[in-house]
Parts: C-alpha cells; structure tokens; sequence
C-alpha cells in the first residue's frame, strides 16, 4: 500500500516538473509565437544562479527563490531587446536566433565557469512512507510548482498588467491605438517567461546538478509539453503535463526508464494525431 | 534576346557540378575530396528538406529519421548480402515506405505546422531510443550495435562485382553527380504541374483544395519524395563514413537540417547546398582551429546572420544581384 | 550579355570554391615542420564530452612537453597536432582522415566514445596509421594496429565486485546508462556475481541524458539489495547522488561505481552526498607514489593549481604515449611494422598509476588497479591495490600474435 502511495507522489512529481520546466517556454510561445530555442539555457542559467551563490555562501533558498529568477528574467529582456524584438512575426528568423543563442550560451558558459557539472545537496531531508524513504525536496518542487502555475495564473487574469498582456497577444494593433506600449509589453512578458524558466532551473538544481549542456534534456520535453498542450499557457501546459508525466511515470514504473521515455513521446505522437490543434485546441477553449 | 533563365540556370548548375566531379579529384588532394563528400552528402540531405520544408511548406523536424532509415537500411543490407546494389535501393525504398505511413498517419490527420514538427522530432527521437537499446538485436547476420552503430561498413561496389569498390575519389564523384542528378530533377519536378501545386498548397492549402486539389496526397508525395532523398543521402553518408550510428536521429541533428535550410535561404534549392555546405565548412574549419570555442562562434555568425541576412543566403545573392542588373540597365533580366 | 552572370552558377561555384578552401584553411601552429616528428590526436573540446576530452589533451600536451625537454624522440622534437570533434562523430571521420592523408603523423593518440572508435579504428587500420585508444571501454577490440590502454570491465569489475560482495552481500542491483559500455559491463556484473555466489536482482538502464531516478529510487527500495553498482555517464552522476541522498538513501544501500569520478565529480559534487561511493580505476589523483607526485607537480606547474581533478581518462592518454614513445627508441625507427613489434615485445613504463605494460597477445594493458571510496573531504580513500591485472581476452579470442589479421571488436557471445 504504501509503494501505491510512493508511485503517485512520484507521477505527480514528474508532472510538476514537466510544468515547471514548460511553463516560461508556454509563455513566450504562447503570448507571442515566439519559439525560443535558447529555453533550455535559461534553465541552465537559472541552476547556475542558484548553484554559484550557494558556493559563495549566500543562503540556498534566496540564490533558488530570488537572485536565480531576477537575474535570468533581466538577462531574458535584454535578449529581448537585442535580438528578438527584431524578429517579431518572424517565426523562421526566431527559430534561427535563438538557436544560435542558444550555442552562443553554451560556449560562454563552457568558457568562462567550465563545463564541470557542479551540484548542491537536495535541501529538507527525507521523509518515511511506509518502509520507502521519499525526499521531502520533492514536495517542495510540487508546492512550488503549484504556486507558480497558479500564480501565472492570476497574473495574467486578474492583474490589470496580465489583461494588457492578452489584450497584447490577442491584438498589437487594438492595443496599441489603445494607448498601450506594445514593445513593453513584450519584452515585459519575455523578461517574465525567462524568469519563470530561471527559476525552474533553480529549483531543479539540486535534483539534477548543473553542466553547461544540460539545457538540452529540458528543451525537448519543454517543446513536446507545450506544443501538445496547444494555445492556451495555463491550461496546455497542465493537461499535456499530467498526460505525460502520468504516462511516462506509469510505464517507468512497470518496465523500464527508457521504455517511459518512448512512451512519453509514443503517447505525444498519438495524442497530436488525435488532436491536431494541441489539446487546448479542443478542450478547455475558453480560458488561459 | 530573352533567356530561359529557368532552363539555363539550373543547366549551368549542373554543367559546373559535373565538371567538378571530373576535375577536381586530379586537382586536389585527397583529404579534401573526403571532405567535400562529407558536404555533398549533408547537401543532398538538406535538399530533401528544401523540398520538404522550403516548398512544401511541411516542418518535419524528423527528416534525420529518413536520413538514419536509409543508412541503416542499406547497412544491415549490404552485411546479409555482400553486395551492394540491392541494398542501395533498400536505402531509398525503406525511408519511402516508412515516410508514406507516418505521412499518411499526419496529413490524413491534417495535422499541420509546429504540431507536425513535434510529431517528426518524437518519431526521431523514438528510433534514436530503440536503436540505442538495440546493441546485440540481429536482422540477418547484422548487429544492430546500439550506440558504437555499425563500423567498417564496406564501400559502394559497382553492381554485380562486389570486389570492386569505390575509392574516396569515386565516392566523391558518385555523391556529387547524384547532387547535380537530384538538383536537377528537383528543379523540373518544382516547375511542372505537380510542383505548381504543391507550392499553391504551402500558400494557402484551403483555396488549393477550394479548386479541387487534395492537398493530403499532394503533400504525403511530397513527403514521400523527401523521405526518398533523404534515404539516398543516408546511403551515400554510410558510404563515406564506412558507419552509421544512432546520433543522427538526436535532436541536435535534427536540428542541424533546419539550420542548414534556414541559413540557405528557406524557399531555395541552391540555397539548401550553399547552407548545408558553407555550415559544415565553417564547422570543419573550427575544429581544426583552436579559436575559441566552437559553440561560441557559431552561435554568434547564426545570430549576425540572422540580423543582417534574414531571408538566407540565396536570396539575398539574389538580390544583391538583381540590383547590380538593374543598375546596369535593361539587358539581360534575372527573373 | 558578357556580363549577365546566372546567379545560380555563381552560387554553385562560390560555393564549392568556400567549401575547398575552408577545409584547406590554415591550421594551429604549423607553418614550417622542419625536422619535427609529427603525431595527431582528436579529441572532444567542445560540447558534452568536453570535461573529459579536455583533460586528456592536457595530458598529452604535458607528455610532449616531457619527451621533448628530455632531448625528443630520436633527437627530433615532437609536435601534436590537435583537432577538436565536438562530440561528433562525423568529425571523427573527418579529422580522421585528415591526419591520416594529409597530415601524415607517425601515430594518432585519441578518441572517447565507442562509437567515434569504432569510426576511426577501420580508417587508420586502412591507411597504415597507428592508433592507440586510451580510454576504458567495453572491450574487445583485436586490431594489430590499434592499442587500447584503458581498462577494460573484467579488469575492474573482478576487482572491485569481490570486494563489494564480501563487505556488503550477495545481492546486487545494477543501474546502467544505456548504451554499449552500460550493457555489456551489466552481462559482465552478472557474469562474475554468479562466480562469486551472488545475484543480480534487478538491472536498469537509463536513457544517457535522463535525470528523473524517482521511480529507479522507489523500486531499488522495494528490492531491498545489498548493493547497487551504476555505469552513469555524464548528467545522471550529479542527479542520480543527489535524488539518492535526498531521499535519504545514502547511508541505506551502499553504491559502487564503474565511472564515478572520471568527469571530476568528486571535486564538484557535495561530500555529504558524494561519500561512500566505492570504484576502481587504473589511476586516481590519490595515489600516493613517487612517480604520480612528481606528475602532479609538473601538471599543477603547466597548468596552474585548479586542474580539477585528473583521473585515469586523462592519465591513459599520458601513459599511452609514454609507451609509444618507449617503443619508438626500442624499434630506433618510426616505421610502425617495427615499432608494432617493440610495442608487442614486452614493452612497459612506469606510470603515475605505476608499472603499465603491453600485452602483446591482445595489445591492451598490464597494470594496477585501485581500488578507493569517496570521503569526506572531495578525495578518494584508497582501499586495495591489485597489480599486473590483465585485460580481459574471454576463451582467448583475441590472440594478434597468433592471428595477427584479426580487424574487429569481438562482442562477448559467451557472456
């Protein structure tokens, strides 16, 4: 009874962290069509954030929870304004910028840290399930991750800044003879979307170590989550999380992690067959 | 005089990748001819997705898995049967037949643009997983090999006489005469009818279909024909690598395909070569020149190319042309 | 009309004529060879592999370095020539080929992966260029022109087994990276378990770049083994100690390694996580000899003090010069017919890991093995040294002496 109880902490583990590391990237495509290539360096940058203040002896949770997040976010507006706000419309163009981008940030990275795989201890300890030890940093990830999509969230439907933001996504134009500042806006909701994948970055540090390729494991499932999850940032990312997560896990569970791993995208071809226009294409249509 | 530019430019395209093919193996060494054969074969693959892509308006970010298909394909073949004319066509047939049932599988489905682009990369990734586990699997007497691939794979032999094989100067002129082949087929093929509507179809797929066409079948030949392509590019790679590895159906290879296209100039042939071409040059060249990191400098020309050559090498030389003509006065039009 | 030019022939011809002369472009350091003796090497020192490619072209510049200030090589300097692959494999073939057409050097040093092995070994063999492969590996490889000095499993896996089974017990999970040296080091793991009265209970492979262990966690405490071995590579150390120890595993089930601090990881990962994980490698920056101090002094001088941590990836490479070179003074010649039979006459240097000497039956390596747990202080605690461990040859396959034709890597049916 009790491995029943392990195995759903863990499918709701692996969805948290699907959503986590999707939910910048489901922000920046979904608000502005904008495929970001460079997403998994923002991660990347976000656990180095975490890790080298933590070196240095600033407190852990500040580096994760505060310098990470701010400091990706300022590094994702000033993209923003040098490369991206030129290429706007331009998906081909910002598929191309951003992938040099990204192997720009690799090799910098490499060059000026190293390129050896720094850590830093999962923090919280464990706790016991029945006979299973289970580390208490996961509920944390799942905490935070709650809070941050729920946060999104609110941001964007309550605030006065979100609603511009939609306003924004929905029609430039409108918005801006409405008296809006367009550019701000945009590089606004960037900076937010980078921050956003800096912090998930920073909180899976400790889980996952920092190296200066590492970028890569997140960006493939990153674009799966939020292609499949269709338009809409909120309720796309969620539901292809739990799809996936759920499945990846189910299957891991029973045979092997690569076999999860194939099913995971086994279930994404699938899924977009059935789908076609994402599942928020479908379902879930009116809303975020 | 009027010229039929679109005849005599591909012609003298081909014109001058066939004279290279005959003079350059007495001209340069032969390292370098290894190298160009390395570029010609990426080149071919790139041209796959040109059509693809570029005039099919069809983002597979999957056609490594073709590439992968064709190499492997004719590898396993060429260790059952010795000889390797069979197993040359194996490399092209098998990527069609896989290309007609996952293309059927998405455009029957109308699924279309990113979401497609998702679905390619996730049956790329899929077989570079299976392949990988694979390491002792047979087919015949042919070890899969997991992720050390399949080395010491023998050369190209001329049909029917397995002992005579091609030397890196035959391959290079093999492979260079089946880029100008396929170049050029691709042009006429882009020109006629079917080529007409398969541009009208990435336009707007709704007014093609509005006038009759079935955009669908139009698009799974497409598709089927790149698969093809990239099939061959998959042969001739295992031919002058003598391997074939799993690591082409990553999603950095993936992606590398993408880049080339973007780079040349999406929309282009020509563009596709030069892009394939000049990347894996500069690439090349890194390597063998201890700069700076090579991720750095490549990551910095894509983002300056990008800022000042958006549309891609192709047309901007084209452009670039067609104001030198202009200023020159009325004669001669570049279309 | 004259002028009229088909923008398209200029782009065919721009393009070739980019293309030959940027593969013709100039390289490193060679401007004039003059009486320089010149050998190759490729390695990856860029993208994923490059930690460890990195270390091991230090350790060559610094075996250069030595051989040269001692008066060369048959009174000739010694140049090496570098080229970076970038983690890929097509630019294996490449370089390969490079320095083997145009190039010309006596031998090349080099190569991490299996798969960028397997690539270059056939072009050297073709092209008559020695090749020596310094890396531990799976196995098997029985090519006269290619020598592996790196460990092979048998070598650590009959060491450091025994000893994990008789500290710990008989029952044995196995979590591998799946790829050639993950599977078939797991065949070998349960291989020598049955021979030593053990187990395996459970075997897992991972994806190589995978870092989700939630589940692998959860069923390895279901089994309840004695001990885990892993053959990680890459990303999944960090991630897979760090979950373990998150969820308070570490002090539950005690962990062997096979790769565990090949990348440096004992420098960079947490102690509190890192301790008690037990390997054993041909050579750590622990071992306390003359001849490793003496080697760590003139790396620490060449390079500064943060080398970061060197291990026996890096040091096969230096040891595997130092024996190509031992061979060239005994053959007096470069010619590599006379310098494959110095190398198969009984040939051996003393190390920084000790004696390491050739076997000239499988053209691997004769040396010590140590075996070390992590402590608590980012270093290694050496526990046992095991000496003249010979590389593994399964019914005596491979035999260069008596088959000298012999060109492939055997995989081991009989596993």
């Amino acid at each position: 009874m009790d491995f029943f109880a392990v195995v759903v902490i863990q499918v709701v583990y692996a969805i948290a962290t699907l959503a986590l590391i999707s939910i910048g990237l489901a922000i920046i495509y979904g608000m502005m069509r904008v495929i970001n290539f460079a997403h998994g360096e923002f991660l990347m940058l976000g656990g180095y954030a975490t890790v080298i203040p933590t070196h240095a002896g600033i407190n852990l949770w500040f580096s994760m929870l505060v310098i990470a997040p701010v400091t990706i976010g300022l590094f994702g507006v000033v993209v923003e304004r040098l490369i991206v706000r030129r290429l706007y419309g331009r998906v081909i163009e910002t598929m191309l910028a951003t992938w040099g981008l990204s192997l720009l940030i690799i090799g910098l990275v490499s060059w000026i840290i190293g390129y050896y795989q720094e850590g830093a201890a999962p923090p919280l300890g464990s706790i016991l399930i029945g006979s299973y030890h289970v580390s208490t940093y996961t509920f944390f990830v799942i905490l935070a991750t709650s809070v941050i999509v729920v946060g999104v969230y609110v941001f964007f439907k309550f605030t006065p800044h979100g609603l511009i933001a939609q306003g924004t996504m929905q029609n430039d134009r409108m918005a801006a003879a409405l008296g809006v500042n367009v550019h701000k806006v945009y590089a606004v909701t960037f900076g937010l979307g980078a921050a956003l994948s800096g912090l998930a970055g920073a909180i899976l540090a400790p889980m996952f170590g920092v190296m200066p390729i590492i970028g890569i494991t997140y960006i493939t499932k990153a674009f799966i989550v939020v292609v499949s999850g269709g338009s809409l940032v909120i309720g796309g990312t969620a539901s292809a999380s739990v799809l996936f997560g759920t499945i990846s896990q189910i299957v891991t569970f029973a045979t092997t992690p690569i076999v999860g791993e194939v099913a995971l995208l086994v279930a994404a071809v699938l899924l977009l067959r059935l789908l076609p226009q994402g599942i928020t294409g479908r379902f879930f249509r009116r809303g975020l | 005089m009027k010229l039929n530019w679109a005849v005599i430019g591909p012609a003298a395209a081909a014109g001058c990748g066939l004279a290279l093919a005959g003079i350059l193996p007495s001209v340069v060494e032969t390292f370098v001819l290894v190298d160009l054969t390395a570029y010609i074969v990426m080149s071919i693959l790139a041209l796959s997705l040109a059509l693809v892509w570029g005039y099919g308006g069809i983002l597979c970010f999957g056609q490594s898995a073709f590439f992968g298909l064709g190499g492997y394909a004719y590898v396993i073949g060429l260790i059952n049967l010795g000889d390797s004319t069979i197993p040359v066509a194996l490399g092209i047939v098998v990527p069609m037949i896989f290309a007609a049932l996952l293309g059927y599988f998405l455009f029957y489905g109308r699924v279309g643009d990113i979401y497609l682009g998702v679905i390619t990369l996730s049956v790329s990734l899929i077989l570079y997983n299976l392949i990988n586990s694979g390491a002792q699997f047979k087919i015949g007497s042919a070890a899969i090999g997991g992720n050390n691939g399949i080395p010491g794979v023998p050369p190209i032999n001329f049909p029917g006489v397995p002992s005579s094989q091609l030397s890196y100067e035959g391959s290079f002129q093999l492979s260079l005469a089946a880029l100008v082949i396929i170049y050029v087929a691709l042009h006429f093929l882009l020109a006629s009818n079917f080529g007409r509507v398969v541009v009208a179809i990435r336009s707007n797929e709704l007014r093609t279909e509005l006038l009759g066409y079935d955009a669908r079948l139009y698009k799974l030949v497409t598709f089927v024909v790149g698969a093809a392509i990239a099939g061959l590019a998959g042969v001739l790679f295992a031919n002058w690598g003598s391997f074939i590895g799993p690591t082409v159906f990553s999603i950095f290879f993936s992606a590398q395909i993408i880049i080339w296209v973007m780079v040349g100039g999406l929309g282009t042939l020509l563009g596709a070569v030069a892009g394939a071409s000049i990347i894996q040059a500069v690439t090349t060249w890194l390597g063998s020149n201890k700069i700076a990191d090579p991720n750095i400098i490549l990551g910095i020309i894509f983002i300056v190319f990008v800022l000042l050559v958006p549309k891609g090498i192709q047309p901007r030389l084209a452009d670039w042309l067609r104001s030198l003509s202009a200023w020159r006065g009325s004669s001669g039009k570049l279309t | 009309m004259s002028l009229d030019v088909t923008r398209r022939s200029v782009l065919r011809i721009g393009t070739g004529a980019i293309a030959a002369v940027a593969s013709l472009g100039p390289r490193l350091g060679l401007a004039e060879s003059g009486d320089k003796i010149r050998i190759g090497t490729i390695q990856d020192l860029s993208s994923f592999l490059q930690p460890f490619g990195t270390q091991k072209k230090r350790c060559l510049d610094l075996a250069v370095d030595e051989i040269n200030a001692s008066g060369g090589l048959l009174g000739r300097q010694v140049e090496l020539i570098t080229y970076d692959s970038q983690s890929n494999d097509q630019l294996y073939a490449q370089f390969a080929t490079q320095l083997a057409l145009r190039d010309k050097v006596a031998v090349v040093h080099g190569g991490l992966q299996s798969s960028a092995r397997e690539v270059i070994r056939p072009i050297f063999h073709r092209t008559n260029t020695l090749f020596f492969y310094n890396t531990p590996y799976e196995g098997g490889v029985c090519d006269r022109n290619c020598f592996c000095t790196g460990t092979t499993p048998g070598q650590l896996l009959e060491n450091l087994l025994p000893y994990m089974i008789k500290k710990y017990g008989k029952t044995i999970y196995v979590l591998a990276a799946d790829y050639n040296f993950g599977q078939l080091s797991e065949k070998w793991t349960r291989k020598i378990a049955s021979e030593n009265g053990a187990k395996v209970v459970a075997s897992e492979f991972f994806p190589l770049d995978v870092a989700q262990f939630g589940p692998t966690i959860s069923k390895i405490q279901a089994a309840k083994p004695a001990f885990i071995i892993n053959t990680f590579v890459g990303p999944a150390h960090a991630s897979f100690y760090g979950q373990w120890s998150a969820a308070g595993m570490k002090n539950e089930i005690p962990i062997a390694s096979q790769t565990f601090g090949e990348g440096g990881e004992i420098l960079r990962m947490p102690p509190e996580v890192a301790e008690g994980i037990t390997v054993c490698y041909n050579y750590l920056d622990e071992i306390d000899t003359a001849s490793n101090k003496v080697f760590l002094q003139r790396m620490r001088t060449k390079f500064g003090s943060d080398f970061g941590y060197i291990g026996d990836l890096g040091v096969n490479e230096y040891q595997g010069l130092l024996l190509w070179a031992e061979a060239v003074k005994k053959a007096g010649t470069l010619d590599r017919e006379a310098v494959i039979k110095a190398l198969e006459s009984g040939i051996s240097i003393v190390g920084p890991s000790g004696d390491v000497s050739l076997d000239p039956v499988t053209h691997h390596c004769i040396f010590n093995m140590y075996l070390a747990v992590a402590g608590k202080d980012r270093k290694f605690i050496i526990q046992e040294k095991f000496e003249k461990v010979r590389p593994t040859n399964p019914n005596g396959v491979c035999d260069l002496i008596k088959r000298p034709e012999t060109n492939v890597q055997f995989q081991p049916e009989a596993l």
